[in-house]
C-alpha cells in the first residue's frame, strides 16, 4: 500500500513537471517544422531563381527572346535558345486535359455524393484513390504501349501527339479533380438541397441551380489543382509527345513540354554550361507559373460562400 | 510587440533560406574532401594488409552503368570489403562531379574536350570500352545499305520517304536523341559529318528508341549493336560496310565512340586498382562482349577527342 501510495504521489508530482516540459517541446517542434517548411521553400525559389537567371546574366540571353523565340538548338553553332514551343505545350496539354477530367471529375464527383452516395462512396472513392497510387511511370509506359499505337492506327498520325500526352494526363489528374470536388460537395450544408426540395425542385435541378454554383470556387480550385499536376508532370508525358521542338501544327502532331525537355537533357549537360543553364531558366518558369496556380486557387478560395 | 516577433521570425527564415542556398557550393567543398580521404584510406589499406578495402563513388553515363556496374560487382565478390557506388545521371554529370572532386570517377560517352565547361586538363582519360552504332530503321522500310550522303539527307529532312531511296513507299520517321546526349553527338559527328538533323520525335533511352523504331512504319533512329538481338529492326550497313564488330576494330566502320572514365588527376590506391582491373582479360573478354561493348584492347585504330583517326603502332 505504501508503495502505491508513494508512487501516485511521485508520478503526480513528474506529470506536473512533463506538463510544463511537454509543453516546450511540442511548442519547439511545432515551430521548428513550420520554420523548417518555409525555409525549404524560401531556398529552393532562391536557388532556383539564382540558377535560373544564370543564362540571362552569365550567358547574355534575351529574356524576351529566350520566352518568345521558337527555335530551341542549344548545340547548334549559332545556337539559339527559344523556349515559346515548349511553353505552349506545357500549356496545351494542360489545358486540354482539363477539359477532359474536369466534367468527368466532377460528374464523379456529384454521383458520390448526391446521387449514389452509399455505393458511391464504397465503390468509385476507393477506385479513385487506386488512381492516385499508380506511379507516373506506369501511366507513361501503358501510354506508350496502348495508346500511343491506338491513336497511329485509328486516329491518325504517328501516335505520339498532343493527344496521348493530353488523354495520359486527364487520367492521371483525374483523382485529384475527383476527390476534391467531392470534399467540396459533402462540405455544403445539408439544408440547401432539403430548401431546394421544399421549393419543388427535381434533384437535377437541385444539382445544378443550387449546389453547383454553391460550391463553384471549391470546384474550380479542384481543377486548378489538376492543373497545376498537369503542368508539372514529366515521365509520363515524355513518353508518349515525342518530345519534338516544331510547333505542333495539329491535335496528332508531336510536342514537346517545359518538363520533357528538362528531364531528357539535363543529365546530358555540364554544370555551367549554358545549355545546363537554359535548363534552368526552364525550370524557373515552371516555378513561376506554379506560383501563378497558387495565386489563382487562393483568389478563388477566398471567393467561396460558403 | 507582435509586429516585432513577425518581423524577427521572418528575419531569421530568410537567414535560413540563404545559408541553405549558399550550400549548394558549400556542400561541395566538403564532398571533396571526404572522397580524397576515401582514396587515402584505400593506398593505406593497400599496404599494410593484402587485402583492399574502401569505397568509390562513380557516376556518369547511363548507358555505361551497367557496363561499369556488373564490373564493379565481380570487383567487390573478390574483394569483399571494398565498396563501389556506380550511379547513373547522364555524362554531363558525371563530368561536371568528377571535376567538382564529388565523386572518384566520372563515365562520359563523348570526351571531356567536347564539353563545355570542363577543365579537360586537369582529367585524366581512361578509354574503358568501345560501342559502335548505325542507323536502323523498321524492317518494312525495306531497305539494308544507304550511302552516307543520303544518310545526311534522310536526317537533314532533305529525303522524306522511302521510296527515294529504292525502299516502301512509307514517309520517313526520324526517332532522334536529346540535343545533349552523346549517341546523338557521335553519330551526328561520324555519320552525318556534322550535319545538322532535322526535329524528330526524341527519347533518351535506347530501349524505348527500339521499341518506337520497330512499331512505327518507316522510322528510323540509331542505336547502338549490342540492340541488333533480333529482328525487330534492321541495321543499315552504311556505303555497303557493314555494321560490325570487325570492321569497327579495323577503322572502316565509322561510327563508334569510346566509353570513357574520367579521374580527377592521376588514381591512386584503389581507383587505381580499379581501373586496372577494367583493363583486365577479365573484364575486357568476358563482361564487356556480354554487354554488346567491343574490348578496347582489341581496337587497331586510335581516335582522338578531334575525331582524327591513326592506326594503334
Amino acid at each position: 500500500m505504501r508503495n502505491t501510495t508513494e508512487l501516485s504521489s511521485h508520478r503526480l508530482l513528474k506529470s506536473n513537471k512533463n506538463r510544463k516540459d511537454s509543453e516546450l517541446k511540442g511548442n519547439i517542434i511545432v515551430k521548428s517544422s513550420a520554420i523548417i517548411i518555409i525555409t525549404l521553400t524560401i531556398a529552393l525559389t532562391v536557388f532556383l531563381s539564382i540558377k535560373g537567371l544564370q543564362s540571362f546574366i552569365k550567358n547574355g540571353i534575351n529574356p524576351w527572346d529566350f520566352i518568345t523565340g521558337t527555335n530551341w538548338n542549344p548545340t547548334s553553332e549559332t545556337p539559339s535558345f527559344g523556349s515559346f514551343n515548349f511553353i505552349f505545350g506545357s500549356f496545351a496539354v494542360t489545358m486540354l486535359s482539363a477539359l477532359i477530367a474536369a466534367p468527368l471529375g466532377i460528374g464523379g464527383a456529384i454521383f458520390m455524393t448526391q446521387i449514389a452516395p452509399k455505393w458511391g462512396n464504397k465503390l468509385l472513392r476507393p477506385v479513385i484513390e487506386l488512381l492516385v497510387g499508380i506511379p507516373s511511370v506506369v501511366y507513361g509506359f501503358i501510354g506508350l504501349s496502348v495508346l500511343v499505337p491506338f491513336i497511329r492506327n485509328h486516329v491518325g498520325g504517328l501516335g505520339f501527339s498532343l493527344l496521348s500526352g493530353t488523354i495520359v494526363l486527364a487520367i492521371m489528374i483525374l483523382p485529384t479533380v475527383t476527390s476534391i470536388s467531392t470534399d467540396a460537395l459533402n462540405a455544403l450544408p445539408k439544408n440547401l438541397r432539403e430548401g431546394a426540395y421544399a421549393l419543388g425542385a427535381t434533384r437535377w435541378q437541385t444539382i445544378k441551380k443550387v449546389l453547383i454554383p454553391a460550391a463553384l470556387p471549391s470546384l474550380l480550385t479542384a481543377i486548378v489543382l489538376g492543373m497545376a499536376r498537369a503542368f508539372g508532370e514529366a515521365l509520363a508525358v515524355q513518353m508518349v509527345i515525342g518530345n519534338v521542338s516544331d510547333f505542333p501544327n495539329s491535335i496528332t502532331d508531336t510536342a514537346a513540354t517545359l518538363t520533357t525537355i528538362i528531364t531528357l537533357n539535363i543529365g546530358h549537360t555540364t554544370y555551367g554550361s549554358i545549355e545546363n543553364n537554359t535548363l534552368w531558366s526552364l525550370g524557373l518558369i515552371l516555378l513561376v507559373m506554379s506560383f501563378i496556380f497558387i495565386l489563382i486557387i487562393r483568389f478563388l478560395s477566398s471567393r467561396r460562400k460558403i | 510587440m507582435k509586429k516585432i516577433k513577425k518581423l524577427s521570425l521572418a528575419i531569421l527564415v530568410s537567414i535560413f533560406a540563404l545559408v541553405l542556398a549558399a550550400c549548394g557550393s558549400g556542400a561541395e567543398d566538403t564532398n571533396n574532401n571526404s572522397s580524397s580521404s576515401n582514396g587515402n584510406e584505400g593506398n593505406q589499406g593497400e599496404e599494410k594488409t593484402e587485402e583492399l578495402s574502401g569505397s568509390i563513388v562513380i557516376s556518369g553515363s547511363s548507358a555505361m552503368q551497367p557496363l561499369v556496374a556488373a564490373a564493379a560487382e565481380q570487383f567487390m565478390a573478390e574483394n569483399p570489403k571494398v565498396d563501389i557506388q556506380v550511379n547513373a545521371g547522364g555524362s554531363g554529370t558525371g563530368l561536371s562531379q568528377v571535376a567538382e572532386g564529388s565523386v572518384d570517377i566520372g563515365n562520359s560517352d563523348v570526351f571531356a574536350e567536347e564539353k563545355e565547361g570542363i577543365p579537360a586538363d586537369k582529367l585524366v582519360d581512361f578509354k574503358v570500352a568501345v560501342v559502335g552504332m548505325t542507323a536502323a530503321v523498321n524492317p518494312n522500310v525495306g531497305i539494308k545499305d544507304i550511302s552516307k550522303a543520303d544518310l545526311i539527307k534522310v536526317f537533314t529532312g532533305e529525303i522524306k520517304n522511302w521510296k527515294e531511296l529504292g525502299g516502301a513507299d512509307q514517309e520517313i520517321v526520324l526517332v532522334n536523341r536529346p540535343d545533349s546526349s552523346g549517341t546523338r553527338a557521335t553519330f551526328v559527328k561520324y555519320g552525318l559529318d556534322g550535319a545538322e538533323t532535322a526535329e524528330g520525335i526524341t527519347e533518351d533511352s535506347s530501349n524505348t528508341v527500339k521499341k518506337i523504331i520497330s512499331e512505327t512504319e518507316g522510322a528510323i533512329g540509331y542505336l547502338a549493336f549490342s540492340y541488333f538481338t533480333d529482328d525487330a529492326v534492321t541495321p543499315l550497313s552504311i556505303d555497303g560496310v557493314e555494321a560490325t564488330d570487325e570492321n569497327v576494330q579495323t577503322g572502316k566502320f565509322p561510327i563508334w565512340a569510346y566509353q570513357h572514365s574520367y579521374t580527377n588527376g592521376e588514381p591512386e590506391g584503389l581507383v587505381k586498382t580499379f581501373l586496372d582491373y577494367l583493363f583486365s582479360d577479365d573484364v575486357q573478354k568476358t563482361i564487356l562482349p556480354d554487354q554488346g561493348y567491343l574490348p578496347v584492347t582489341d581496337m587497331k585504330v586510335e581516335r582522338d577527342a578531334t575525331g582524327a583517326l591513326s592506326d594503334i603502332k
